[in-house]
């Protein structure tokens, strides 16, 4: 008998010890060592067409196997993106074709017996290219003349407002209640554009992938992903063979973060082992994962926000013009969240617009990163909220405790759903103090010279895609009693193989240890959308529940027919089934090796889980930041969050992913920027140039929970990956303006902007 | 060219390309807790102790290395899975990428350091970056496994 829950318990993480000793449990280190090293030769042009590519030279070179160009592919298109079929994302790919859309996409595919060989090859492939005029300004590429995919077999799979032919890959518009009404009964209007950068995810092991052929001649793909299914049917659509004949396998994968939500690396070495009978790898250089992969979506978003004198807030109306790059991944449904995840935050509002644009230009496409579009709207609506406050001549904290949503109320903006488990006025409240709000907002002068200021954000996200995600689990019971569950969601170091053992644990009554978990394999494992959406804890999770409670059935029934009684004279405590009158029982270890001998009952059950809500997160964080006025500097002294994530499955994994979504959202507050140069040429191609936060950069963080309780979540349970990473942004834009007045309305937040608007406010 | 060096306290002994990086020669040799993570010594996943020195193995070249020690963390088994408990029980081993890079060095800081305060720990970590942890948790394990080592060195 489990003495102690499980939920709520730090425990370890069940892969721990691997991690902590470096065994060999990544991609590359499992791949054959004699597979084909496969390279990608990469366009040095923002926009042209390859009118002849002659690879004589490069099959010349003594290993090399294959060179592939545009000649060799499947001609239907795809998207990469690891989304449920039918996919929002636009299928606008080839494995390889003769027009380049940006700096480093791919013109050949090259396989050798080794680096050396390949990368000789790779120097002698000649390559004419047209040049033509790339689209870099998101801003001009709506009915641009220039067309990033001019092609007729672009097809949309879904009525997102896509529009090849005006560079669109997709238009929203939802609104509710009556706008100008609201707004003229406003006094005070607030109308601001906020712009946020394309982001890195940055996570340490770039993108990679091998592949072979079984024994079964199946194609077998070894990938560091987080939709393990979705990406058998891209590889089926792209290499144009049955999914019958696929097989994907994810092993321990060194961080994700939402850019292996996209099939970044996968098909070129499947497409190499496909056409050659051998096993093949791709590992992504540094630069290449920098240059051509799944960054964040660029967005302006334009926000108006109206309220009364007294700081009731009546109308929100927001524009989101979103940058999807070359390709559209992502980036019909990235922009939804902009939108729908971050006006409800301030739901009393009496009315609401959201409309976007989401745009092809000849950067490097676009992905899905942690806080999906959310991000970028929260950054907009919670500067613009602080602007309001400063308007009115209101304290945020006090503008903000006035106009948040709380439990029990309907969320117009978020598909009407009501706010079922809310504890975002805990959040705030509790924020406040831990930042000591009252006595240091707005500011504090120095000693040295410095300033000292708070500054705060509120926060929510989802849980899973309502009325589309789904997950399923599988449970069996083994020898002497012990369980096997298997999972499809991919865990990806968060830790979802550990948390969901816990929650089977307390099902099943056992403790953790008991359970073995096993994930992901696509020919063994159970269908799960993936792990992306905010979805694994509370999707997944009660996908576990339910399948235990079918499990338990099961265990009950077979031990009553060996106790020779009826199903319903039983129970079952965890350890043994045993008769409710006491006079008979039988342990789980006995019941379980009986299965094994002359038995036709299956102690295994599955079952699949799906939800038509999404219930949000909430959240609130707090910078204390110090600037040097002389230089523009902006430091993070302090940064204080609380969330809300229902109840906490494992408050050590939950903590660490909010302290882990507090750092990348420093990380891109203040340093991290894709940009390019006029002819389209990464400038952030390193991670000299593309600066990522250090622990000498992230001040001192400290995060709380104040839980709700979520109905239709596992143990009370919702997400937590996603919403931790949207308010640094916001709140330090905040504190900055409350230290030295001035307003930063693009990220990141450099010294120069802050002593540039420092120098325009002593004018 | 041949090279000959003491790794993980084995003598190797090897026909090399003298531009091998010395990464690349240690996952040859079938160290693969030795991770590259950027090809411009900009995130100390791949380092490794010469001469019980670390150094960033992505951008050694292999020849520096002849004739000398070197340990990865396959030859720290113990140390590193002793840290490694306070770690995973601060929930901060995560994916587990940056691990070995990050556990070499704490084991070098240990080694090198007495009694190191915050600034000190920070400061000679800060070339280790982590994408999932935010660093805190590994701070809070490295502060809980100095004072479990101080405690061990007083016989408590």
């Amino acid at each position: 008998m489990n003495e102690n829950n499980a939920v709520n318990r730090p425990i370890r993480k069940k892969d721990y010890k691997a991690l902590v000793t470096g065994k060999p449990v990544y991609t590359d280190d499992l791949a054959p060592k004699d597979c084909l090293v496969v390279k990608l030769l990469r366009s040095p042009h923002a926009h042209a067409l390859i009118e002849e590519i002659d690879t004589d030279r490069a099959m010349k070179v003594p290993g090399i196997e294959a060179v592939f160009t545009y000649k060799d592919v499947p001609q239907s298109r795809f998207t990469l993106a690891g989304q449920t079929y039918p996919e929002a994302s636009p299928y606008d790919r080839l494995i390889l074709e003769n027009r380049m859309r940006h700096v480093g996409d791919v013109a050949a595919i090259v396989a050798g017996e080794n680096e050396k060989a390949v990368d000789r090859a790779l120097k002698l492939i000649k390559v004419k290219y047209k040049v033509l005029t790339p689209v870099l300004d998101f801003r001009k590429a709506k009915d641009n003349e220039i067309l990033v995919h001019p092609e007729d077999n672009w097809k949309a799979l879904c009525p997102v407002g896509a529009d090849n032919k005006r560079n669109l890959c997709a238009r929203e518009e939802s609104e509710g209640g009556d706008l100008e009404k609201a707004f003229a009964e406003s006094d005070v209007i607030v109308e601001e554009t906020y712009h946020t950068k394309a982001n890195q995810q940055a996570m340490m092991e770039t993108f990679r992938t091998f592949s072979y052929f079984d024994i079964y001649n199946r194609l077998t793909v070894v990938s560091a992903t987080q939709i393990t299914f979705h990406v058998r049917r891209i590889l089926s659509n792209a290499l144009d063979i049955p999914k019958s004949q696929i097989r994907v396998i994810k092993p321990r994968i060194g961080g994700g973060f939402g850019a292996k939500q996209t099939a970044v690396s996968e098909i070129y070495p499947a497409f190499v082992t496909l056409k050659t009978g051998k096993s093949a790898k791709l590992v992504f250089t540094r630069e290449e994962t920098q240059t051509a992969s799944s960054p964040r979506h660029e967005m302006e978003v334009r926000v108006k926000i109206g309220a009364t004198k007294e700081g009731k807030i009546k109308a929100i109306d927001l524009y989101a013009l979103s940058n999807t790059g070359a390709y559209g991944e992502h980036g019909p449904t990235t922009v939804g969240l902009t939108g729908h995840k971050s006006i409800p935050i301030y739901s009393k509002a009496e009315a609401f617009r959201f409309t976007c644009d989401v745009v092809y230009t000849n950067v490097m496409s676009a992905g899905a990163y942690r806080g999906y579009g959310a991000t970028q709207g929260i950054f907009a609506i919670e500067s613009a909220v602080d602007e309001l406050a400063h308007r009115l001549d209101m304290d945020p904290a006090k503008l903000r405790e006035m106009n948040i949503t709380r439990e029990g109320d309907l969320m117009p903006a978020y598909f009407g759903e009501r706010a079922n488990s809310c504890a975002l006025d805990r959040c705030l409240e509790r924020v406040k103090k831990m930042i000591d709000w009252d006595n240091k907002y707005p500011r504090r002068y120095m000693e040295n010279g410095k300033i000292r200021s708070v500054g705060l954000a509120l926060a929510m996200q989802g849980s899973s895609i309502a009325g589309l995600d789904v997950a399923s689990v599988t449970v069996k019971v083994n020898d002497d009693g012990f369980y096997s569950l298997m999972i499809g969601a991919s865990d990806m170091g968060t830790g979802c193989d550990t948390i969901l053992a816990q929650m089977a644990a307390d099902c099943l009554m056992c403790e953790p240890e008991n359970i073995v978990v096993y994930g992901v394999d696509t020919d063994t494992s159970p269908y799960d959308s993936g792990s992306y959406a905010s979805s694994t804890t509370y999707l997944t999770g009660m996908a576990v529940v339910k399948t235990c409670r079918s499990l338990t059935e099961k265990i009950k029934s077979y031990g009553a027919k060996l106790l020779k009684c009826r199903a319903d004279e039983v129970d079952f405590d965890g350890e043994r089934v045993y008769m409710v009158s006491e006079e008979k029982s039988i342990s789980l270890k006995d019941l379980a090796n009986l299965s094994m001998n002359f038995n036709d009952n299956a102690l295994y059950a599955s079952e699949m889980h799906t939800s038509p809500i999404s219930p949000p997160p909430f959240m609130a964080g707090a910078a204390e930041v110090e600037i040097d006025p002389e230089t523009g500097k902006t430091e993070v002294i302090k940064y204080r969050a609380v969330v809300d994530c229902g109840t906490v499955i494992n408050p050590n994994l939950a903590r660490v992913q909010t302290e882990g979504g507090i750092g990348q959202g420093i990380g891109m507050a203040l340093f991290e920027d894709i940009s390019y140069n006029e002819k389209g040429v990464s400038r952030s191609n390193s991670f000299m140039q593309y600066r990522l936060p250090t622990r000498l950069d992230v001040g001192d963080v400290k995060v709380e929970f104040e839980s709700s309780y979520e109905p239709t979540g596992p143990f009370g349970a919702k997400s937590i990956g996603e919403i931790v990473i949207n308010t640094p942004p916001p709140a330090i834009a905040n504190a900055v303006y409350n230290a030295v007045g001035v307003r930063i309305r693009e990220l990141p937040i450099s010294p120069e902007k802050v002593y540039m608007g420092i120098i325009k406010n002593e004018d | 060219m041949e090279i000959k060096l003491w790794l993980n306290g084995k003598a190797v002994r090897d026909d090399v390309s003298p531009d091998m990086p010395l990464l690349e020669f240690l996952r040859k040799q079938g160290m693969y807790s030795v991770k590259r993570g950027c090809e411009t010594s900009g995130c100390g996943l791949c380092s490794v102790l010469v001469e019980g020195k670390p150094v960033l193995s992505c951008t050694y070249p292999l020849m520096r290395a002849d004739g000398t020690h070197i340990t990865t963390l396959e030859g720290l088994e113990k140390e590193a899975e002793e840290f490694g408990a306070f770690l995973a029980d601060e929930g901060a081993d995560q994916c587990g990428f940056c691990n070995p890079g990050f556990i070499i060095n704490v084991i070098a800081m240990t080694r090198e350091l007495e009694n190191p305060d915050e600034e000190d720990i920070k400061e000679y970590l800060a070339g280790n970056l982590c994408r999932c942890t935010g660093f805190m948790g590994q701070l809070r394990a490295v502060k809980k496994y100095i004072e479990h080592k101080r405690s061990e060195g007083r016989g408590e």
